[in-house]
């Protein structure tokens, strides 16, 4: 009978401090979800007064629920278009976190050494001009690896995805003809290939297809040991996908980063960069009337930039490179 | 003596009010089914207005499906989804109603409700387990032995052209109709057995076999509730959602190969629904929904319809 006041007084204790803690709510893009919940974890363990909430809902679902304003910033992996940033009331303010990058993975069983992909062999595979494996196009990127005369299996995402966007913005960049012909969205009229619903449902397919060919997240081709091959930059090397190459796409658009970092940095110049590569931005509303909520998000801000990147390459997320990282510490004050 | 005349006669009236009370609530209960119907074809009528004014009828006839300029069609969706549905049936049909007769006519008591228990066990799988299964054993069985000897043996048939890929909507249609069975089944069995002792007497009395009395008195006796189990088995593989996104293909367009990819209106709008931007692409899978009520609408129709006829042209029988 003696423990229970002890144990009410700690549980209003424990009520209180989580009651005074300040609670941010986010959401948006599932592609960034583990660096950003690790994030959060970490940052409530440095400052237990803040707590945040994310939900990774998808990107078009994040952009929304900011727009209805039911959460305090979104996260997506594409930047929003002119359209969407004219609905909201409060401009909002992209941030790059991290990059991530986008890999061809395949499953050709007779063949051992790794593939090279150009550009305009990826856009003519998925076209469908390019059906064979031992295609002129093909040969031409691999000379001396023996390709089977077997058709190729093309696999797409299904649902609508930030990843399908990085896809196919680059095949818009290299080949002219899947620009005027099917375009860039996060979902679009595939011309042919069959649909996988998510990374998983794409990887599933391609490990249990023969002859097939498919695109999903570099963290997870990794974590999974997919085969995938290296693509042609527009230095005109073929470069694998890894955290640095990654990381020197970005470096090789800072040089022309916009000042509201809303830009695609697929087939980046720059030696060593990959070509399929994208950052993945929070969407941060220029003034928040909260001032206590707004000293918490930028505070926050201001540790993801220096102490946020120094674990994301452990969860195989590629860092930003400095010189964006002095940008976007600029457009911090930005916040009111 | 006038106490009791008063007593009864306030009984009677409480009795009388408590009939009223309850025939209200169990009216509104009736009630609210008919406004949540309402209510929900509404919803999809104003959620698929923008869709509507900018594509008009031709939406149920276009082939289209392109978010980029902003131009759908319904029709490859329509097809998958009646195609897989059919084909469903088509399967479970005849084994279940087969799988019926055996358990209520000729099988023991004791193995007929254990083989009932563990039917009915299959209908309270979740359907992304189905989905699991189908991809993990089904696909790679269909695509290593199944279609390769589909396409030799009927291959000139134009439903068996095709490169073998294990998905598409041979494969669908046949979950589909694992998913069907239990609902035909244990239906179906239930009708069979409601039928009266007397009817198989009187059959077997007249010097019928076992097989005649089950297949030309029985089952024409139970029909009307065999009939019924399909239907339920038809409406369920027409909302059916993830399995079929997971083994169908998700290629909107349609082809005569069976072994082909292929789409269904609910795998669409589970697939694409949640990063639909802007407002027509939204609302043009919002109209998909409604073209799949109008679907199950029309085809339940149609099951009312034979029914009716059937038991006319039963009644009219000398």
């Amino acid at each position: 009978m003696k423990r229970f006041p002890v144990a009410l007084l700690g549980f209003l204790a424990v009520g209180a401090s989580v009651a005074t803690a300040q609670q941010i709510t986010a959401a948006g893009a599932t592609f960034p979800a583990p660096v950003y919940q690790k994030w959060f974890g970490e940052y409530h363990n440095a400052h237990p007064d803040v707590q945040v909430n994310y939900q990774s809902i998808g990107s078009g679902a994040g952009i929304q629920q900011l727009t209805a304003g039911t959460v305090d910033f979104g996260a997506s992996d594409m930047p929003m278009t002119d359209d969407q940033i004219a609905k909201l009331k409060v401009h909002p303010l992209h941030f790059p976190t991290v990059i991530g990058a986008l890999v061809p993975v395949y499953n050709l069983p007779g063949v051992t050494q790794e593939l090279k992909f150009s550009g305009e062999a990826l856009a003519g595979i998925y076209l469908g001009t390019i059906k064979q494996w031992n295609d002129p196009a093909l040969a031409k990127d691999n000379p001396g690896v023996k390709l089977p005369k077997d058709d190729i299996v093309v696999v797409h995402r299904s649902d609508g995805s930030g990843t399908t966007f990085v896809w196919v913005d680059y095949l818009s960049k290299v080949s002219p003809a899947w620009k005027s012909k099917v375009g860039a969205n996060t979902s679009v009229s595939w011309p042919v290939g069959l649909g996988g619903k998510g990374n998983e449902g794409v990887s599933g397919t391609v490990k249990q297809t023969p002859g097939s060919i498919g695109y999903v997240e570099l963290i997870f081709a990794v974590q999974n040991k997919m085969t995938y091959g290296s693509v042609k930059n527009a230095s005109g090397e073929y470069v694998k996908a890894n955290l640095d190459s990654v990381t020197q796409a970005a470096a090789g658009a800072a040089k022309n980063m916009p000042a509201d970092f809303r830009v695609s940095i697929t087939n980046a110049p720059g030696k060593g960069a990959y070509p399929i590569s994208s950052f993945t931005w929070m969407l941060i509303p220029s003034a928040i009337p909260d001032a206590k909520k707004s000293a918490a998000i930028k505070a926050f801000l201001q540790w993801m930039l220096v102490d946020g990147q120094k674990t994301a390459p452990m969860l195989d997320y590629a860092a930003l490179p400095k010189e964006v990282v002095a940008q976007e510490t600029k457009q911090i004050a930005q916040i009111k | 003596m006038a106490t009791a005349v008063l007593e009864k006669r306030t009984a009677r009236v409480s009795s009388q009010t408590g009939d009223m009370i309850a025939r209200l609530v169990v009216l509104v209960f009736a009630a609210m089914v008919l406004l949540i119907s309402v209510v929900l074809v509404y919803e999809l009528w104003v959620g698929s207005a923008p869709s509507r004014h900018s594509l008009g009828w031709s939406f149920l006839f276009s082939s289209e499906w392109n978010p980029v300029s902003e131009k759908f069609g319904a029709l490859p969706f329509i097809y998958g989804t009646v195609v897989t549905s059919f084909l469903a049936l088509l399967i479970s049909v005849p084994l279940g109603v087969g799988a019926a007769i055996f358990l209520s006519e000729m099988a023991p008591a004791g193995v007929s409700n254990a083989l009932t228990f563990l039917v009915e066990l299959l209908a309270a799988i979740p359907s992304v387990i189905y989905g699991l299964l189908a991809i993990f054993t089904l696909v790679p069985l269909m695509r290593s032995y199944g279609e390769p000897f589909l396409k030799a043996t009927l291959g000139f048939l134009p439903f068996f052209k095709g490169p073998a890929f294990g998905v598409g909507f041979l494969t669908a249609g046949i979950i589909l109709a694992v998913m069907t069975f239990p609902f035909i089944i244990s239906v179906s069995r239930e009708s069979l057995l409601a039928v009266p002792r007397d009817q198989r007497e009187a059959a077997l009395a007249l010097g019928s076999t076992q097989w005649e009395t089950t297949w030309k008195v029985v089952v024409p006796y139970a029909k009307l509730g065999i009939i019924g189990s399909v239907f339920l088995g038809l409406a369920r593989a027409l909302g059916e959602t993830m399995a079929v996104t997971m083994v169908i293909g998700n290629d909107p367009s349609i082809h005569a190969s069976l072994l082909a990819p292929g789409y269904s209106i609910a795998a669409v709008i589970a697939n694409e629904f949640t990063e639909a931007t802007g407002s027509v692409y939204p609302s043009a899978l919002v109209e998909l929904g409604l073209v799949l009520f109008c679907v199950t609408i029309v085809i339940n129709g149609l099951a009312r319809l034979m029914i009716i006829a059937t038991t006319r042209r039963g009644s009219k029988r000398p």
